[in-house]
């Protein structure tokens, strides 16, 4: 084992002369007085081993000790994992005592005493290899499946296999043989490195199914797919978190891993709050049944703070692997990518565009290539699903995270400052966003097969229509209310229309925050029905008041219950004014 | 302070620049603080055996003999009950005359608190300002700062909100304090008779701006011992955190480290959080909410600092003078709580998030009216009644001379919408209408 001595500290970059070999990206231990400081190689240069330290430095000395472990940050796999609230580095927030973090206090990701209600799938004789799936444990409400060691990749045969029962995490439920005849037991646990994608699957075609998310701006208008990727960058304050946060309330996914990275941590707390008591729409458990959070905050150790994108990355492959739909979302990636750029800066390398490090492109998307829709060596098929958020630097699109990004997400949900100082939530703007999903053809068959028809056309009817709403009110801007033809008004108000009811929704409302994809259709077939009808004006003052009226009744619709009394009251309402001017 | 008997003292100083000095020495710790010529210092960066040390008052004077003495220990501050109603320096020295507190010692810029035993924040503060308490509600634990221009009267709105709020304890950090504002705080604790609820950790335009970087940590650490181990509620009050940030840079840039946008150390985000983040509803129902100010320069919240704070603070209140009514209001475009979403329309009346938000849409339809006329447009008469709307809702609610409880600027407002609007220009839900649309 490679031992080292401490012989530099800047902030939490420590130099450590080392005695033996040592890899690129293997963890060490720092040894300050009864505690262990765990610490990653970012670089060595002769026998000196740069480490970017997971915990505050203050204290430590030259002269301190290091040992290395031989391998590479990891994360521990196995059942137990669904509902747990994760620091960056894996470890069990919940299981350390104490209102404050302590440093070097790292605790066991999964519970060593509980029993497990294990159900073999292989039996002895099967040819398996890594990622087959031995067996399956019910967690919560999905059926997590015990697989061969994803690090096994040639061939193996099953020499037996524990019968049906309870087991623990560590118990021995399986042993298997090489082609030599030696011999591997097998637990329900198993170690991955992070930064390594777990790759044992047959393919990753591409994506075609669509993903509802109930945010209406994004599935009617840029619709997301499973196994696709997106991003939503915008200045600060403009509804990052609150739309992610919507979206982890509201997707079909079976399983929803909220990276907090870098951010605040009374974000987390909503978290912590409010989804033990949420249902989750489609199941009727609570959110919490469904969800792992990852939860490195902006206080909490920078180093730590890059290592929780790829925890959270592994634990969704490794349950993609189990033939699961997950949806990973994290907040915020700049995050990620600033603590790259204070290591870099610290370890004087030279800097690229803003100072981030010349390979920060390379490192976003060979990130993002790790989402995906992949068929699984037995043919079933998983997902991940990834959304993250982008902070740029004084909300200009034109920095380097965002450029990178753009370059590796299909979906783009830019937030406006503009839609969001005029309240217009949730803020994507409609021009400027786009799903690249909805140029696939066979998200086009997806989409029209699964809502209707002529869905997608009606789509990109609306798409244009707000274009030509926005266009009609710069003319009107620019020559005044009475120097454009009175059409002007009727296509801005038609837009504004689409705008109100459809883009805009209200987060916190009970009814309007989750909308699923039939009241989407119904809403926009009749949204569009009143943009497709002529209407009879005299003069531009009298365009504004008629659609006040039926954004406002179209709004009350939104409020109610899909379907109810109210609601059908509203739309009668509504129909009657459309009559009142419609072109005879 | 008195040396030792584990002290080390060296006297070969390898390098001196403005901001710190570097010196031969073994068996130091990181963080550490020392004595360079008796003056307070921190170990910044350890090489071998060389020994980086930033030097808070600046190193004028400072020869290559200079004695340096380590003291063995990261900065502390000592607390205790005797806190309560003094004036201290950015070392946590007393500088109103009194005596040293006696208590324990405790780090500085210690641990961070757990976010799974961290309490979601609930409890609303009122501060009589219809501005924030309408539409930008703060609530106990919340991080927040004002943006304002250095011409401004943030310390004036700071001090009423900090006097208004029922703290148990007020914490004032002072960075860069001019001493008649530093002066103007003290006698507004002074005359509202709460002097001895105050703690002040000030550094002021007299003293070295490097001073300034212990300053949060200090009122944190004080913060801290109340809030936690004293359950009470302590509203830290950090003005000004854009004078922080330049000392962060003046170390930085000094340290050689390469600069990220507009001169800031690229650590600046995480270095902010540090201090925001110590804002908190403990469990055991004392909190730290932290108020802040962070100046800009005309108005510009692209550079760094206020771009950087935004990103982490939940929130920012910005002033702004109306000259259509000649008075500083809370700007309700660019201001934002973002807590206020866990009391308003529960700790407060149920209509209280819509008839917020209808305002703000009506009023941001007076802009536009506005742009319109600039422009030289005819205006419609909506666009007229949207402008009147906004003047009386500017007068009655925005400005900061406003002090009002919570439901009369809710049937102030209401009425202003009855005045002005119809029902259907209006769009609140039914339910409301019903109660509080009266014919
Ligand atoms: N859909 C919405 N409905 C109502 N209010 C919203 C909505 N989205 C955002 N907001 C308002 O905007 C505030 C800020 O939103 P959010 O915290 O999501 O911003 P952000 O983009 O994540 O900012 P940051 O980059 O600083 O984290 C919220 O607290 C809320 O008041
Ligand atoms: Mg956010």
């Amino acid at each position: 084992m490679t031992k080292g001595i401490v012989k530099g500290i800047i902030a939490n970059l420590v130099l450590i002369e080392v005695d033996g070999p040592v890899s690129q990206n293997e963890i060490c231990y720092i040894v300050k007085d009864d505690v262990k400081l765990m610490a990653e190689v970012i670089k060595v240069l002769k026998n000196i081993a740069y480490t970017q330290v997971f915990e505050s430095t203050r204290g430590l000395r030259p002269g301190d000790i290091a040992e290395f472990s031989a391998h590479m940050l990891e994360v521990k796999l196995g059942p137990g994992m669904l509902s747990k609230n994760y620091d960056g580095l894996q470890d069990d927030l919940n299981k350390m005592e104490g209102v404050f973090l302590k440093k070097g206090e790292y605790t066991d990701p999964l519970d060593a005493d509980v029993k497990w209600q294990f159900k073999p799938l292989a039996k002895p004789g099967d040819k398996v290899s890594g990622g087959h799936w031995l067996g399956e444990v019910p967690e919560s409400w999905i059926a997590h499946k015990i697989m061969v060691p994803f690090y096994l990749s040639g061939n193996y045969q099953v020499k037996s296999i524990a019968e049906a029962g309870q087991y623990k995490v560590d118990d021995t439920i399986a042993t298997l043989t090489n082609t030599q005849g030696k011999e591997i037991t097998v637990t329900m646990v198993q170690k991955w490195p992070v930064k390594i994608p777990i790759k044992t699957y047959k393919e990753k075609p591409r994506p075609f199914k669509v993903m509802e998310t109930g945010v209406r701006t994004i599935d009617t208008l840029n619709p997301m797919v499973e196994g696709g990727t997106g991003f939503i960058p915008g200045p600060f304050g403009c509804g990052k978190t609150v739309l992610q946060h919507a979206i982890s309330k509201n997707a079909d996914a079976d399983l929803i891993i909220v990276a907090a990275c870098g951010e605040r941590a009374n974000e987390v707390v909503e978290l912590f709050v409010e989804f033990p008591e949420l249902d989750d729409p489609r199941t009727g458990r609570k959110l919490m049944e469904r969800t792992i959070i990852i939860c490195n905050t902006s206080n909490m150790p920078v180093a730590a703070r890059e290592a929780s994108v790829y925890t959270a990355m592994t634990i969704a492959e490794y349950y993609r692997s189990m033939g699961l739909k997950v949806l990973l979302l994290a907040d915020s990636t700049s995050r990620w990518a600033q603590a790259l750029r204070e290591m870099s800066n610290r370890m004087e390398e030279l800097p690229g565009p803003d100072a981030f490090p010349m390979d920060l492109p390379a490192i976003i998307s060979n990130f993002y290539s790790r989402a995906g829709y992949v068929i699984l060596n037995n043919g079933s098929t998983g997902s991940i699903t990834f959304i993250g958020t982008v902070s740029p630097a004084g909300g200009n699109l034109k920095e380097p995270v965002t450029e990178s990004t753009k370059k590796a997400a299909r979906c783009f949900y830019a937030l406006s400052q503009q839609r969001a100082d005029s309240k217009r939530y949730p803020a994507v703007d409609p021009i400027d966003s786009y799903s690249k999903y909805l140029e696939y053809d066979e998200v086009i068959e997806n989409l029209n097969k699964l809502v209707s028809p002529t869905w997608v056309d009606d789509v990109l009817l609306a798409k244009n229509l707000l274009l030509r709403g926005r266009e009609s009110y710069e003319q009107i801007n620019i020559l005044g209310d009475d120097g454009v033809p009175l059409v002007y008004h009727d296509r801005y108000w038609k837009s504004e229309l689409i705008d109100r009811i459809i883009l805009q929704q209200d987060g916190f409302d009970k009814i309007d925050q989750s909308t699923p994809m039939e009241r989407q259709k119904y809403m926009l077939e009749l949204i569009l029905g009143i943009c497709r009808t002529g209407f009879e004006f005299e003069s531009f003052e009298e365009v504004m008041p008629y659609f006040i009226k039926m954004v406002n009744l179209c709004k009350q619709m939104n409020y109610a219950e899909f379907k109810s009394p109210d609601f059908h009251r509203f739309e009668s309402e509504l129909n009657e004014t459309v009559a009142e001017r419609r072109v005879k | 302070m008195t040396t030792q008997a584990f002290q080390r003292i060296y006297t070969k100083l390898q390098q001196i620049t403005k901001a710190t000095v570097t010196v031969q020495a073994t068996g130091v710790g990181n963080e550490e603080m020392a004595m360079v010529s008796g003056r307070l210092s921190q170990v910044v960066k350890i090489m071998g055996d060389l020994v980086t040390l930033q030097i808070f008052s600046g190193t004028e004077d400072i020869g290559t003999d200079a004695e340096v003495v380590f003291l063995g220990r990261p900065p502390v501050l000592k607390v205790g009950e005797q806190l309560a109603g003094r004036f201290f320096n950015a070392f946590g020295q007393p500088i109103d005359g009194g005596p040293e507190v006696e208590g324990k010692e405790v780090e500085i810029g210690g641990p961070s608190v757990n976010p799974v035993r961290r309490m979601q924040p609930s409890e609303l503060i009122t501060t009589g300002i219809a501005g924030i308490d309408l539409n930008n509600t703060l609530v106990t634990g919340q991080k927040i700062p004002f943006f304002a221009d250095p011409d401004q009267p943030f310390n004036q709105v700071m001090s009423l909100v900090a006097l208004r709020a029922e703290a148990d304890k007020i914490i004032l950090g002072g960075m860069g304090l001019s001493n008649d504002d530093y002066l103007y705080y003290k006698s507004a604790f002074e005359n509202a008779g709460v002097l001895d609820r105050i703690i002040s950790f000030v550094n002021t335009t007299e003293n070295p701006p490097v001073e300034r970087l212990l300053v949060p940590d200090m009122c944190l650490a004080a913060a801290e011992y109340f809030a936690a181990e004293k359950n009470e509620k302590v509203l830290v009050l950090l003005t000004d955190m854009t004078l922080f940030c330049d000392a962060l840079s003046i170390v930085s840039n000094r340290m050689d480290q390469i600069p990220s946008k507009d001169s800031m150390p690229g650590s600046l985000y995480s270095d902010l959080a540090k201090i925001y983040e110590k804002a908190v509803q403990f469990p055991d129902g004392g909190s730290i909410t932290i108020v802040a100010v962070t100046t800009l320069s005309g108005g510009d919240i692209t550079h760094a600092i206020p771009d950087n704070t935004g990103y982490i603070t939940e929130g920012q209140l910005f002033l702004r003078r109306d000259s259509d009514i000649s008075k500083v209001i809370v700007d309700p475009f660019r201001s934002l709580s973002r807590l206020k979403q866990l009391v308003i329309g529960k700790k407060t009346r149920a209509d209280h998030p819509q008839v917020m938000n209808t305002a703000i849409r009506l009023y941001a339809d007076a802009a536009n009216a506005k742009t319109k006329m600039e422009n030289g447009f005819d205006l419609t008469d909506y666009d007229e009644r949207v402008l009147r709307f906004a003047k009386e809702y500017s007068l009655h609610l925005l400005a900061i001379d406003v002090n009002l409880e919570v439901d009369d600027m809710l049937d102030t407002t209401w009425s202003l919408f009855r005045k002005h609007f119809s029902k259907a220009e209006v769009g609140i839900k039914e339910e409301f209408m019903k109660i509080h649309w009266k014919e």
